[in-house]
């Protein structure tokens, strides 16, 4: 295979080719489409239900026209048969779940086995039928984008467009069904009608994926594209998108590569596309990805710390100062090490860790070992931080009923996000009952501090 | 299966038809209604005349069937007997009248809808049928949102607010219902203090335009303060009224303390029935 050849797949240049990567990559953007909704819904194993139950109907159907006379080939014919055994399939587990009181999944595990061990049984069965070969029927299993051939394109084409639009159409309604059920039936939304036609869509869909993708692993084609999607956004339109996108992309990729290289499952090969994109997504996607998340905790870990150490500094410089004028004479000394650890209990390495930050950003001097002193920047920064500590704090007193013992621990989390503006609004709350509080470089604690 | 009751002879069990002639148009009537469970009955013989304009509290303990007296009165689970009214008509004629505030938990929060779009939801079904929310329904969701004091959080991810602005959020969505009649489960049920005053403030509100609220509500504490009329209520109505006339100890403690014996026996006799 060289890069030549597999432009020319994937732009579509041979001819070959062409159907099969466009059908794919249709079913992939209608997949995605649908699939979001199915996970939204919290059903996606009804999807490999319905899959699963598809298999008798295939063989039924084929058995059924090789009696009449034809080939047993005639795709449409075996998607109809696909489809009434698998809508049967769906039937079934509603009824478990309305005249019993066993839980979705033991229905969807009974109708997904039982169907499809009955669906390998026909199989095998009509395989020995004289006069229609059933060679191929399989493909239908593990899925053979190959094998589309120009009148299938259409079929897959017209099927999968109609899905997309319909989903797009029924976006607001779909919605409100997922996100509050209740409430949208108070309002007169016909729920069950709204899930017969969620249903329906993924049956079209799981129905004419069949022979590209196979029925085992058309419930990854429905449901990884919208999961990958969901780490990428909070909005549902944007989800959509990207599902559709993610999906479209992940079919045409995976049967481009499964043209060229023909030995490989290409049902599979598209899967493992679609899961590549998701892992991809559930580790570096910017809104819910792993990574992203792992680097926002730790930075936020690292300002609280270097916050915590200006302040502890800017406290044991402040118990220097002239006892009858604390505010306005903090000087700034070397403070020994072990005072700054003791005064937060401090392991030596987060000090380690913290003074490395510090330094790095210009806060504190050399001075002797054993000593800590803030450089100029540095003092500022760690008045700045002891002031919005204890404008927050005398908020909480004033204004939330917290008695000062308690105030530090709680302002100390919030102190850290504080933004410029929060800062002003404090400072306007507080102003109105103590302006020379608001207004002081560093207005004194509400409560105690200890050095330890 | 022999049953403990044929329905066709007790006569709890017996539809009543829904009367022809129309009580006076209140804006909530219950008669006759029971509620049952896989057979284990969960509301009995309920009779009730909400006025017009009147904030209702309904109190009772756990499992006393306050949220299933509001779901009955939705259509949200079957009535095994009786009828319920809005404004002299059912209620799948009269949706337009009521909104509806689920309880917080109902539903999953990390859903990717902004606080706006789950406002706006209240505007659906003015909407109908594939349209979409245009800015008419948006400026009536950031009116609603205002109502509540979220305005600013319009654009939130539902999941990045807490506990108390998501339930402020589901009051603005029943405000964007623009209804005559409210039902709200457990609004209260952990909210912050911000959130809880902005609850009543908003119950105020809505009673001084003449709207009619029923609040289920587990706070004994607040109920004096917060409504003025009340429904008692343990499995069956132990009284209900003007708040002052009906909040006694006597009713309290038929309502919580005082073993419903006789009751209790029954279901328990059914139970070992359906077995």
């Amino acid at each position: 295979m060289s890069i030549a050849d597999l432009t020319d797949v994937l732009l579509l240049r041979n001819y070959n080719t062409q159907l099969v990567v466009l059908s794919t990559a249709l079913l992939g953007l209608s997949s995605g489409l649908v699939g979001t909704f199915l996970l939204l819904r919290k059903r996606s194993l009804l999807g490999d239900a319905l899959s699963h139950a598809t298999l008798p109907g295939i063989a039924a159907a084929f058995a059924i026209m090789v009696a009449l006379g034809g080939t047993g080939k005639w795709l449409p014919g075996l998607l109809m048969g696909a489809t009434v055994s698998g809508v049967a399939g769906i039937l079934i587990m509603l009824a478990i779940r309305h005249t019993t009181r066993l839980k979705d999944d033991v229905g969807m595990g009974f109708v997904l086995s039982v169907f499809f061990g009955a669906g390998v049984a026909l199989l095998s069965m009509v395989q020995r039928m004289p006069g229609g070969s059933a060679a191929g029927l399989e493909t239908f299993i593990y899925g053979k984008p190959a094998s589309i051939i120009q009148a299938d394109f259409y079929l897959i084409a017209a099927a999968t467009l109609a899905t997309a639009a319909g989903s797009v159409l029924l976006v607001k309604e779909f919605t409100l069904l997922c996100f509050d059920e209740g409430f949208a039936r108070t309002e007169g939304w016909p729920t069950f009608m709204l899930d017969v036609m969620l249903v329906g869509l993924v049956t079209v869909v799981t129905v004419t994926g069949l022979q590209a993708v196979g029925l085992i692993l058309i419930i990854a084609f429905l449901i990884t594209p919208a999961t990958a999607a969901r780490f990428w956004t909070e909005k549902l339109s944007s989800m959509l998108i990207i599902s559709a996108a993610i999906g479209a992309a992940s079919g045409w990729l995976g049967a481009s590569i499964s043209a060229l290289l023909p030995n490989l499952p290409a049902g599979a090969v598209i899967v493992l596309v679609a899961a590549a994109v998701f892992l991809f997504s559930m580790l570096f996607a910017p809104a819910r990805g792993v990574v992203p998340r792992y680097i926002r905790g730790r930075k936020l870990t690292r300002k609280v710390g270097r916050q915590h150490f200006l302040r502890a500094m800017y406290e044991l410089l402040e118990s220097q100062g002239d006892p009858d004028d604390p505010i306005a004479s903090v000087p700034n000394i070397p403070v020994p090490l072990e005072a700054v650890l003791a005064k937060r209990a401090w392991k030596r390495g987060e000090l380690k860790q913290i003074l490395k930050i510090a330094d790095a950003e210009d806060h504190v001097e050399p001075v002797a070992q054993g000593y800590l002193r803030l450089s100029e920047p540095g003092f500022g920064e760690a008045a700045r931080v002891t002031r919005n500590h204890r404008l927050w704090e005398t908020y909480l007193v004033t204004h939330a009923d917290i008695a000062p013992s308690h105030v530090d621990r709680d302002a100390d989390m919030v102190e850290h996000v504080l933004g410029a503006d929060l800062v002003r609004e404090l400072e306007e709350v507080i102003r109105s009952q103590d302006a020379k509080m608001a207004d002081a470089a560093v207005p004194p604690s509400p409560h105690e501090i200890t050095h330890a | 299966m022999k049953t403990f009751v044929s329905k066709a002879v007790d006569p709890a069990f017996a539809p009543v038809p829904e009367p022809h002639e129309h009580p006076p148009e209140i804006p909530l009537a219950v008669h006759d209604l029971t509620v049952a469970y896989h057979r284990k009955p969960v509301l009995w013989d309920l009779e009730l005349n909400i006025p017009e304009g009147s904030l209702v509290g309904i109190v009772g303990p756990n499992g006393a069937g306050k949220s299933t007296l509001l779901k009955a009165c939705l259509d949200l689970v079957p009535k095994t007997s009786g009828w319920v009214q809005i404004y002299g008509e059912p209620y799948k004629k009269q949706r337009h009248l009521v909104g509806y505030v689920p309880q917080r938990e109902s539903v999953d929060w990390d859903f990717p809808v902004s606080a706006l779009d789950v406002v706006a939801m209240g505007t659906y079904r003015q909407l109908g049928w594939f349209k979409r929310v245009g800015k008419k329904q948006r400026d009536q969701a950031h009116e609603a949102l205002e109502m509540v004091g979220l305005g600013h959080l319009a654009d939130r991810q539902i999941s990045q607010l807490s506990g108390g602005q998501q339930q402020r959020v589901f009051l603005a969505r029943a405000l964007a219902q623009d209804a005559q009649i409210y039902f709200m489960d457990e609004p209260f049920a952990a909210v912050d203090a911000a959130t809880e005053e902005a609850i009543v403030a908003l119950l105020r509100t809505l009673n001084e335009k003449g709207k009619t609220c029923l609040v289920v509500h587990h706070d004994l504490a607040t109920v004096t303060k917060y409504f003025d009329y009340l429904v008692l209520l343990n499995m069956r109505v132990v009284a209900s009224g003007p708040t002052e006339a009906t909040f006694t100890r006597e009713n309290l403690q038929k309502t919580y303390g005082g073993k419903l014996n006789l009751l209790e026996n029954a279901v328990e006799a059914l139970r070992h029935v359906d077995r």
